[in-house]
């Protein structure tokens, strides 16, 4: 078991981020920031129509313009690619349909920018326009003209999912309330303040890519596939990010193209996505309704659930057969649900593409599931706490959908928001509202992307006479995993973490590392640079044991010493021994997946909890919302680094309170209603509320120092607590993300008109769910783990 | 062969006064002072996010004052003090304001810092002692993704307080590398 030993000096104190000073002084060097001599300047034609064949792209009037190098089409790159094996559905430039106003079909190099977006109007593209589909409820029709994409169907449907865990339908007969509602929300998109960016050269058969990539494995993998060149003939670097979220975290249009115009031009090759083209980029949140069919007993008891979603897909796969599997996975995770069936469906719009941000497809069914538990305590008079804490999940328990819950601190968590918040002796006035909810995530996919028996994380320490460097295929996006990184390694071998050398993200020094994403760092990259960090101590420790003449367990590793002799002096003997110290690490997560088809998405080695009290005054004449103030308490399993974590609890409070209030990326005829900074509202430094942080520590038996993640989870119950405070404020349920003034005030109008005063999708349409796999529950004698 | 002729036309010298220094350079007349500071002038550390206005990501001062890089045409700020965020230490001290945002953990991805740390110093030379609303309503126009602002707000509260005080801590930030 990972932790342990004496008191740990670095590990969990809140010190400065190993970058920061780099960052406050603009010596950090982001995508758009390397350069290259000779560097030639790449800008992308996209396709103004949502829906169209392409039948014809002459290129020769921007060929002939001063300052073209080239200019490729999707007869150049034809082989086809996506970040899921399953769906390999995507071209860097679309040879012959595009299906989403921004899909790229032709690429230019030029001299400079204003050469390259001038070119681009001397391409000529002749396309039959196709009938673009731009809503769900469409994307379930026949088709008009043809489907946008040639796999999947009926219809326009790209994936279908069936799922039932021990007898639902039982459930629900023994049930004395049933309710079932329905939910949607909207879409929306990660608005990272940093542009996507990318810079290419080729030297003699071999292609380097700076690029601003969460997953540079991921994007290798793609160029090796794309460029058909061995990997060992493209290095991939991922720069220090300007802000990821999960919005680069797909090999991207514009990374392969870069690549393919240096290797033809022979020159470095840049391009950096506009703000507008960032927006079409997008692989955000999915728009997804959704329908939650609830059974309980009178003293509040869950028998049953039945929960359908269908996500709006876009235009291509990206990750959609994940997010499909998310939008069923977890809500066991935080109610022991005896029985539960699962119908989820994804469809292909005419719209850009979704995909993971933060939370990725949880946060839509959460929401629906909160506010449904919301509804179930006001049928039976229970008072919404107990009535979740009545289900709380158990640690070291396994679900109905066999996940495997280890450390657990809803209960811990839940204790510490009511508390502060004094949820339950608020006082109660019009206008004023408290709103409670609970939520889970994954300290990293149980699975990779494609399937291996690899480690996820693979890492090497090196320690000589010159200090200690840590080679890592983690991706820092701004979350601080460099820090953390550091932070464990210079624990191990009694050090601060500024002592620490860190290389980072490139694919050419550092072992592969599955990327940033699924908030698998801390815990996967973590584990594995605690276990290099362990074996290159034990040599250190062992030179200096047999040079002191006493075992090694006598020798203690701390505050820059190594038994009798300072580190420097340590590691040139370990040297004189070994040569360089060098140990290796990796980290592979232990097989969770149950006994079915999709049991891939979901299992965890460890699952973080949140609870979330939002309080908020909402006026009735306006409908305007104003937060008053949030608390939240988030069980991390062992904080790393405290000010790391509440920062990331911050962050993620912040990103729920924009998409519960006022995000949303929606479409107009077929364009983007607004693809710029200014129209896509997103919360300012004047419009954030005060926020308490709690942060608990269960020390999870199998995290780093018992740590779990806090990337994605916090922002999970902000929303429906959000949403739930409006309906404790004014008696209305507004049931739909985001909860704007104007859907307050529907609601209100429709109570005063004598409805139910709720605002929210009424129907849900007929989906051809396929017949349930019917999956059996882990017996008795697994259910504890 | 490629004629390396652009398109883009007219060129003009500029002749810019950037953290103390006088710098010239050859760019296109309808280059930003965004586009000049970065790319004639290797200033990579004032950042874009928009190009349109929108973000606050490439605000540097002019005269003291907060702007927009990305709307500024070189021609309108010369013969004026420009300030970029490598011209905010001195040597190798940093701002007051720098350390406070490195000790309370105010920079995350990093990449709206440059132009919340310059629209903060400008705040703190006109008003030393800001409210909390005060620094919420002066960083308004500069958008930050990753914080939801808390602790940039604190950290500027912190050097305020500092400067008040004159409680300035002496020597290397603690345990950050650089």
């Amino acid at each position: 078991m990972p932790g342990g030993g004496g008191e740990l000096q670095v590990v969990g104190r809140p010190l400065p981020k190993v970058d920061a000073v780099a960052k406050v002084t603009g010596r950090t060097v982001y995508a758009d920031d390397v350069v290259l001599p000779r560097t030639l300047h790449c800008k992308l034609l996209r396709s103004p129509h949502p829906h169209a064949r392409v039948l014809a792209i002459d290129a020769d009037g921007a060929r002939r313009l001063p300052g073209v190098h080239a200019v490729i089409t999707g007869a150049d790159l034809p082989v086809a690619y996506g970040i899921l094996p399953v769906t390999q559905d995507e071209h860097a430039l679309e040879p012959s349909k595009v299906r989403f106003v921004g899909d790229p079909v032709a690429a230019v190099a030029a001299v400079d920018e204003e050469t390259a977006q001038a070119a681009l109007d001397h391409i000529v593209v002749e396309y039959e326009v196709l009938g673009p589909v731009m809503s769900i409820e469409a994307a379930l029709r026949a088709p008009v003209d043809e489907p946008i994409q040639d796999y999947g169907g009926p219809a326009n449907i790209h994936k279908l999912v069936g799922l039932e865990f021990g007898d639902v339908d039982e459930g629900f007969a023994r049930a004395e309330v049933v309710r079932e509602d329905l939910f949607f929300y909207e879409g929306n998109t990660h608005l990272p303040i940093e542009q996507h960016a990318s810079t290419a050269a080729a030297v003699d058969g071999r292609v380097t890519l700076w690029s601003s990539t969460q997953t540079p494995h991921y994007v290798h993998r793609a160029l090796s596939r794309v460029l058909g060149l061995p990997m060992a003939q493209i290095r991939v670097i991922a720069t220090p990010h300007g802000g990821g979220f999960g919005g680069k975290s797909d090999p991207f249009a514009h990374e392969i193209v870069v690549c393919k115009l240096a290797m033809m031009t022979g020159r470095p090759v840049r391009c950096t996505l506009t703000r507008e083209e960032v927006f079409y980029a997008h692989r955000g949140r999915h728009p997804v309704l959704m329908s939650v069919r609830l059974g309980a007993t009178r003293d509040g008891a869950i028998t049953a659930l039945h929960m359908r979603t269908a996500l709006d897909g876009g235009a291509y796969g990206s990750y959609g057969v994940a997010s499909t599997f998310y939008t069923g996975a977890l809500q066991t995770t935080t109610y022991a649900i005896p029985a539960y069936r699962f119908e989820g469906c994804r469809v292909f719009t005419n719209k850009a593409p979704c995909g993971p941000k933060r939370g990725h497809g949880t946060p839509q069914p959460r929401f629906a599931l909160e506010l449904a538990l919301d509804k179930l305590a006001e049928d039976l008079g229970m008072d919404p706490v107990s009535l979740r804490q009545r289900n709380f999940t158990r640690p070291f328990t396994r679900t109905v959908n066999w996940l495997r819950i280890t450390s657990c601190g809803l209960e811990e968590c839940t204790r510490r928001v009511v508390e502060a918040s004094s949820y339950h002796t608020r006082p109660r006035r019009p206008g004023h509202g408290m709103g409670f909810a609970v939520s889970s995530y994954l300290s990293g996919a149980g699975t990779a992307i494609y399937w291996n028996r690899m480690p996820h994380s693979e890492c090497q320490v090196t320690i000589d006479r010159g200090g200690v460097t840590v080679f890592s295929g983690a991706t820092d996006i701004g979350q601080g995993s460099d820090s953390v990184l550091a932070t464990i390694v210079a624990e191990e071998l009694g050090l601060q973490p500024g002592a620490i050398r860190l290389v980072t993200a490139d694919t050419d020094l550092t072992p592969v590392d599955l990327g940033s994403y699924s908030s698998r760092v801390t815990f996967m990259a973590g584990n594995a640079v605690l276990q290099a960090a362990r074996r290159a101590r034990a040599l250190l420790v062992e030179a200096v044991a047999a040079a002191m003449g006493c075992a090694p367990q006598e020798v203690v590793v701390a505050q820059g010493r190594v038994g009798d002799r300072s580190f420097e002096a340590a590691a040139a003997l370990a040297e004189e021994r070994l040569g360089v110290v060098s140990a290796s690490g990796s980290y592979t997560p232990p097989d969770l997946t149950g006994p079915y088809k999709g049991a891939g998405v979901g299992p965890s080695p460890a699952y973080s909890y949140s609870a979330a009290v939002v309080e908020v005054e909402a006026d009735p004449r306006t409908g305007v919302v104003a937060v008053q103030r949030v608390w939240l308490a988030h069980d991390v399993g062992r904080a790393i680094n405290p000010q790391l974590v509440v920062g990331q609890v911050e962050g993620g409070v912040y990103m729920a309170l924009g998409e519960a209030l006022l995000e949303e990326q929606v479409y107009r005829k077929g364009l983007h209603k607004w693809p710029s900074m200014l129209e896509y509202k997103s919360l300012t430094a004047l419009d954030m509320p005060p926020i308490e942080t709690f942060l608990v520590e269960t020390l999870d038996p199998e995290g780093p120092y018992g740590a779990k993640e806090a990337g994605q989870g916090p922002l999970l119950p902000v929303v429906p607590a959000l949403a739930s405070a409006v309906h404790d404020a004014l008696g209305v349920w507004v049931d739909e993300v985001p909860v704007t003034p104007e859907k307050v005030l529907r609601a209100l109008t429709d109570r005063a008109r004598g409805g139910a005063g709720r605002v929210g999708p009424r129907t849900f349409p007929a989906i051809p769910y396929p017949a349930c796999i019917k999956v059996a529950p882990p017996d008795a004698a697994t259910a504890t783990v | 062969m490629v004629n390396e002729t652009a398109t883009a036309g007219e060129v003009r010298v500029v002749r810019l006064r950037v953290n103390g220094e006088l710098r010239s350079a050859l760019a296109p007349v309808h280059a930003t002072l965004l586009e000049v500071l970065r790319e004639q002038l290797g200033l990579t550390g004032t950042k874009h996010g928009c190009e349109l206005g929108e973000c606050g990501a490439c605000t540097v001062l002019v005269d003291g004052r907060p702007q927009l890089s990305c709307l500024a045409l070189p021609v309108q700020v010369e013969g004026r003090e420009i300030t970029t965020i490598e011209g905010m230490a001195v040597g190798p001290d940093l701002h007051p304001l720098q350390r406070s945002f490195v000790e309370t953990g105010a920079v995350q991805c990093g990449y709206c810092t440059p132009g919340m740390l310059l629209t903060a110093a400008a705040l703190l030379e006109e008003q030393p002692h800001p409210s909390r609303a005060e620094v919420e309503a002066a960083l308004a126009g500069n958008l930050c993704r990753c914080t939801g602002y808390v602790k940039i707000v604190d950290a500027v509260l912190l050097a305020a307080d500092r400067a008040g005080t004159g409680r300035m801590p002496d020597g290397p930030v603690d345990g950050a590398g650089a």
